[in-house]
């Protein structure tokens, strides 16, 4: 495989040792906050944590588990290369932009659904794709026009609307 | 014989124009969905959940099943055509068909797929109208005792099947389990686990993590593996199909006994993607033509895709007859149930008489109309796989965003989406399951339900679930499942001596 070849920029080994990590600290959040409501056997019966207290347990003993067979794994196999990392990061980041704009978060204002949704599109066919404009433009603007028709019109499902639809008296 | 009547009046219930145009409307989006990488069966059901709130269950019932039949089928052709299987359980399709088309018998394996998913779904549906009236009348004297051995059995036969890590697999159930446990305890009045969020007063709801982590996470293992697609010729002439119909009659033990593992498979909570591997493994070893398996052997893509279809579909019998569903894709459903305003379980057989044949006679008749609609549009729906992945992708994305956010109005879910479809990725390259994560997800708030009071009745003693034949023979069942793979090992070990 060409991947094997590429930088790597983490191994399996470490991934699998974080995410155990990240596991066990949630089984601990879920054991203290069980503790925390009780855990025992109350006036009534079984107290509000009883059942969560040995989910948090087992989370616990499985992921220390897992965390110890991570290093018995032999060889650096690459979880994830460079480039295939620069491809997803390409993916994810402009994909939390597009949730921003959905619903606006701090300084960015909210657009609702349909403006996000065709500054998505359009910089994801641009950047990516490389499309022509005529070509990047007339999707960005046909797939949202669809969805509103779908969405507002026929099965009247409200979606979060900006200031576009109030200037167009859409809302 | 009380299910023909009951069938025959089920049939009538669907045979509607209306109900008939929405198992169409079901079936073409369900093979699309099927086809495109991102949307599958269970979040493309938990995406179109939201605008079935209003329609009358069992038309809503037929529309999201038959869309579930067209995943299930639609998962073959970008299996053989393109060698990306759109769906896990068309993994192991991939190694017999892909050859094929590659040889230039694109058409042979397409029918061969089809039809076998036909055959696996058929024996699926019949065993279901058969047994499933039996199951219910039986669970109907189940107590909290017998139904938390029945959800304990669920989970260890996760645990007992899983490819991977026993251990992975128990972690990513209890992530289910604590991420259920989260929001206002019903019985107790407290908040769990919510640290002042008011967000996480309502708990997670499993639609948000069914899409991020099918969806996003999918389309973020796409784009790693690549975004160009490169494909055979696809065109099916009904020579071919006729040719092809003629061969596979030879093939009848292959499908026979796929059939019945996929059952099997089905109703206890392996899944379709087990099962398929299960039909493809045996039959590769068992079959006098096994050593062509994986160059383009017709059996080597009868046998999976049977066993697939008859799992995928007999998912939905401890789904309708118990409440605990056997896949992903049938907890959406189920999950669809108690929306809309329907309690799933034994009593569904006696009240909900109309729902639940309907569906029935839906699963019958949906599987014929996915037949003919794969066999004569797969030409247009491999066209659709051609569109470059940099227009698909955004457009798929912006569907999770907007499915996630109709299940309850709130942002706070499309970034809860975002998560879970990082999550996803991350677990899917670990070899982390992500069925019974879901799974524990849905079923999390009734386990527990069903443990507390299995406790209350026994005043804090576990051997409630020792106390009757029955309940004690599914726990023990359970356990066994549970320590399957060390059981297996010290069986083989006694007999190596």
């Amino acid at each position: 495989m060409e991947a094997s070849e590429e930088k790597s920029a983490a191994s399996v080994k470490a991934v699998d040792a974080i995410v155990a990590v990240v596991i066990f600290l949630m089984g601990l959040v879920v054991i203290v906050d069980s503790w925390r409501l009780g855990a025992k056997w109350g006036s009534d019966g079984p107290e509000a944590g009883y059942f969560p207290f040995y989910i948090g347990l087992i989370l616990c003993i499985a992921s220390t588990i897992n965390f110890v067979a991570a290093f018995k794994v032999k060889g650096g196999e690459s979880f994830v290369s460079m480039s295939s990392l620069k491809m997803i990061l390409s993916v994810v980041i402009p994909t939390i932009i597009y949730v921003g704009l959905i619903g606006g978060v701090g300084p960015v204002p909210a657009l609702g659904i349909y403006v996000a949704s065709t500054i998505f599109i359009a910089l994801f066919m641009k950047w990516l794709g490389k499309y022509a404009w005529p070509m990047t433009i007339g999707v960005a603007v046909a797939v949202p026009v669809v969805f509103f028709l779908l969405f507002e019109v026929w099965f009247k499902v409200p979606l979060p609307k900006g200031p576009l639809e109030a200037a167009l008296g859409l809302n | 014989m009380e299910e023909i009547t009951n069938l025959m009046n089920g049939f009538i219930v669907v045979l509607t124009p209306y109900n008939m145009g929405l198992m169409m409307v079901g079936i073409v989006l369900g093979v699309l969905i099927g086809v495109l990488p991102g949307l599958g069966g269970a979040n493309g059901v938990a995406i179109l959940l939201p605008l079935t709130f209003a329609m009358n269950p069992t038309s809503a019932i037929i529309m999201l099943s038959c869309l579930y039949w067209g995943a299930l089928f639609g998962g073959a052709i970008t299996s053989i055509l393109f060698n990306i299987p759109g769906e896990p359980w068309s993994v192991a399709t991939t190694f017999d068909g892909y050859p094929m088309a590659q040889q230039g018998r694109a058409g042979e394996a397409l029918t061969a797929a089809f039809t076998s998913s036909f055959v696996g779904a058929l024996v699926a549906v019949l065993m279901i109208t058969f047994t499933a009236p039996l199951v219910a009348r039986f669970a109907l004297r189940f107590g909290p005792p017998e139904y938390f051995s029945v959800y304990l059995l669920t989970f260890c036969s996760f645990v007992g099947m899983s490819k991977g890590s026993p251990f992975k697999t128990i972690a990513a159930m209890m992530i289910g389990f604590a991420l259920a446990a989260v929001g206002l305890d019903t019985v107790t009045g407290q908040l769990r686990m919510t640290f002042g969020f008011t967000d996480l007063l309502k708990g997670f709801d499993f639609l948000i993590a069914v899409i991020g982590l099918f969806g996003i996470g999918e389309i973020l293992l796409t784009i790693e593996e690549g975004l160009a697609f490169k494909g055979a010729e696809a065109k099916i002439k009904m020579r071919v199909v006729l040719d092809t119909w003629k061969q596979l009659p030879k093939y009848w033990k292959t499908s026979l006994r796929s059939s019945l593992i996929g059952c099997w498979m089905g109703i206890t909570p392996g899944g379709a993607t087990p099962a398929s591997f299960m039909g493809y493994g045996i039959a590769k070893s068992m079959s006098p033509n096994g050593a062509n398996f994986g160059k383009g052997e017709m059996e080597g893509v009868v046998a999976p895709e049977t066993a697939a279809h008859a799992a995928g579909t007999s998912a939905l019998l401890p789904m309708l007859t118990l409440g605990i569903p056997g896949s992903p894709t049938a907890a959406v459903l189920l999950g669809g149930l108690l929306i809309w305003g329907l309690q799933p379980g034994p009593l569904l057989f006696q009240e909900q008489k109309e729902f639940v044949w309907g569906l029935i006679a839906s699963m019958y008749l949906g599987n014929i109309a996915g037949l003919i609609v794969v066999l004569t549009t797969v030409p247009f729906f491999a066209a659709i796989l051609r569109i470059p992945f940099s227009i698909v992708a955004p457009v798929i994305l912006v569907i999770c965003a907007i499915g996630a956010y109709t299940v309850h109005g709130s942002m706070f879910d499309v970034w809860l989406m975002v998560i879970f479809g990082v999550v996803g990725y991350i677990f899917k390259k670990l070899d982390y399951p992500l069925a019974p994560l879901v799974l524990a997800l849905v079923l999390g708030d009734r386990a527990e339900d069903a443990f507390r009071q299995s406790m209350l009745m026994s005043q804090g003693t576990m051997s409630i679930f020792f106390d009757n034949g029955l309940v004690a023979s599914i726990t023990v069942l359970a356990l066994v499942m549970l320590f399957w793979a060390p059981l297996r090992a010290g069986i083989a070990r006694l007999r190596g001596r």
